[in-house]
């Protein structure tokens, strides 16, 4: 099946409801998948082996996805944030590609002449000029829809491939068909080339929510859109929730009651600003999103009645689920595995490891799937008794002291129960006598002093134990994250290190 | 027949995606559904006239069978003769 079949169905059901709204203009679904048969025409008669995406959000990404689906090419929407040098490394590897957004770039690092390149104006005028052509068929759901290059926080991006039948599996067994109000909306303002954002395209139109599109991220711009539009619902990550929070401390907020459901995702969620979220938007449900690219999104929920609970409760265990990224969905299967490939019971730190037919763990030049269909995630994490799914960070951070394996997120929850410590990163750090030792870099919270060492490496000492205790302790007035709210552990390291 | 194509009734406006499929034959309205709908209708038969609802997903007991309804119809569906039912799906929060 072809995840174009989405957009037809959504187009058949209801051609004039408005599916997309983005820079005042809206566009039913009709126009939608005109758009997209359009595209899927100009894509077909360029010959091109690839789609690429260099673009803010826009009616442009909607057609570009589904334009390409129709025609039988993969789909590459591109991180426009990436530097010069590596963006030309990616380019490179998709030529010959139908290239849409910012042409000077592209031109200047890549001028290959194999490639065409559209603005987007030029390209959304384009594929409804064309758009009359009759409905053909397209892939029927063997080939790949998605190819996204990783964000590459440990080496050099891989090109992780989505199947049109993982996306199609991952829709049908979250979303049924129709089932948004008509005045729903959902207010997207993840990036295109960020799985969450085009997840978020394919639910909302397979739930027929119209989709509310903020090309580029700002507080008051959200606020504003959520208002003006009365948003229903809205993914966000955890920097993205943490600054509208900041923006409706500093002014009067706009009236944004009509938000139900916010779900998020796409890196850890402090705990501080989950419960301050909790009391902010006391009407609203929250959900915790856990998912890869390599699994087509989402595999792990925490859902609103379990952040209503943990909220609420005085029972440590229940208050400790707002950390965990919840149960697996029921299609996918999850275990902690530990280095020999070996499951784990619960309450062991270990890899995580998934299967389900909306798991690709495929990339262009290997599958990642083991002969059983799982997937190493290379996230590291363990299952409490009562199968809520917790992180501890990525199975390549693992601090390996003396041959004992340390993962870095059990010291940062129990120095992040300071006071005074407002945020904290461990690494491993090189040690002569070790191999490898832990490395602590440390943000203090405003109003406190800086903590002595001493009282650190006896917080860790007491609640852990002795191999756990940092060797090294350094002070930052912040850390280092990504766009999408990821932290660079290696930008921490290379503090040590300098 | 292989999950993936589309089948459209003989006897009524109901296409189908197979999402998973085994032996058997997928009828609608008591007649096989096919890849191209006949010149003249079938009539549709009075024991498998339910009905069919867009965007639903309809399996046989076993989970062999699970169809995708992309057009409604007035037929209902069944695999040889047996009618298929709806899948019922517990809903999950909206997570992205």
């Amino acid at each position: 099946m072809n995840i174009a079949l989405f957009l037809e169905m959504a187009a058949d059901a209801a051609p004039d409801r408005i599916g997309l709204v983005c820079d005042g203009k809206r566009w039913s679904y009709a126009e939608l998948l005109a758009g997209a048969r359009g595209a899927a025409k100009l894509i077909r008669e360029s010959g091109c082996e690839h789609v690429a995406l260099l673009d803010e959000s826009s009616e442009a990404a909607v057609m570009a996805l589904f334009g390409a689906a129709l025609a039988g090419v993969p789909y590459v929407p591109l991180n426009y944030r990436l530097a010069d040098a590596d963006l030309s490394a990616l380019l490179a590897r998709i030529t010959p590609a139908v290239i849409i957004g910012d042409t000077e770039r592209v031109k200047r690092l890549c001028p290959s002449e194999a490639n065409r390149v559209l603005s987007r104006s030029a390209f959304v005028t384009a594929a409804i000029a064309s758009g009359t052509a009759a409905p053909t068929e397209g892939d029927e759901g063997e080939g790949i829809a998605i190819q996204l290059f990783t964000s590459g926080t440990t080496a050099a991006p891989k090109a992780a491939i989505l199947r049109h039948a993982n996306l199609v599996s991952y829709i049908l067994g979250t979303v049924e068909f129709a089932s948004a109000p008509e005045e729903d909306a959902a207010l997207v303002s993840v990036p295109p080339y960020h799985i969450a954002g085009i997840a978020a395209l394919l639910s909302s139109i397979y739930a027929q929510r119209r989709i509310l599109m903020l090309p580029a991220f700002d507080p008051a711009a959200w606020l504003d859109l959520a208002a003006a539009e009365r948003a229903s619902n809205a993914f966000v990550v955890p920097t993205m929730l943490s600054r509208i929070i900041e923006a409706m401390d500093k002014r009067a907020a706009p009236d944004v009651s009509s938000l139900r459901s916010v779900a998020y995702g796409g890196g850890k969620m402090p705990l501080e600003l989950i419960h301050r979220a909790l009391d902010l938007f006391p009407e609203t449900g929250f959900t915790n999103a856990y998912g890869l690219t390599e699994t087509s999104s989402t595999i792990a929920l925490l859902g609103p009645d379990e952040h209503r609970a943990a909220h609420a409760s005085d029972d440590e265990a229940v208050r400790a689920r707002l950390a965990s990224v919840g149960k697996p969905l029921p299609t996918v299967e999850i275990e902690i595995r530990d280095e020999d490939g070996k499951p784990l019971p619960p309450g062991e730190r270990g890899e995580i490891y998934v299967r389900g037919e909306q798991v690709s763990g495929e990339y262009k030049e290997r599958s990642a799937l083991d002969a059983d269909g799982w997937f190493p995630t290379r996230d590291a994490g363990w299952i409490d008794e009562e199968g809520y799914l917790f992180l501890s960070g990525r199975a390549d951070d693992v601090i390996v002291r003396g041959g004992e394996n340390i993962s870095p997120g059990e010291i940062e929850d129990v120095l992040l129960t300071h006071p005074a410590i407002a945020d904290v990163a461990a690494v491993a750090i090189p040690s002569l006598e070790w191999g490898e030792a832990v490395g602590i870099t440390i943000v203090v919270r405003e109003g406190h002093g800086q903590p002595a060492e001493a009282e650190l490496k006896e917080l860790v000492r007491a609640r852990l134990r002795s191999s756990r205790v940092p060797e090294k302790i350094l002070f930052a007035d912040t850390l280092p994250y990504n766009e999408m709210g990821k932290l660079l552990r290696r930008e921490i390291k290379k503090l040590f290190a300098g | 027949m292989k999950p993936g194509s589309k089948l459209k009734s003989a006897v009524c406006d109901t296409e189908v995606m197979v999402i998973r499929c085994g032996e058997g034959t997928i009828e609608c309205g008591g007649a096989p559904m096919g890849d191209a709908k006949p010149e003249t209708p079938d009539t549709l038969s009075p024991d498998h006239s339910g009905g069919t609802l867009m965007g639903k997903r309809y399996v046989d007991a076993n989970g062999t069978f699970e169809l995708l309804c992309v057009k409604p119809g007035k037929g209902s569906l069944a695999v040889s003769g047996v009618a298929l039912s709806i899948k019922d799906a517990k809903p999950l929060p909206a997570s992205d």
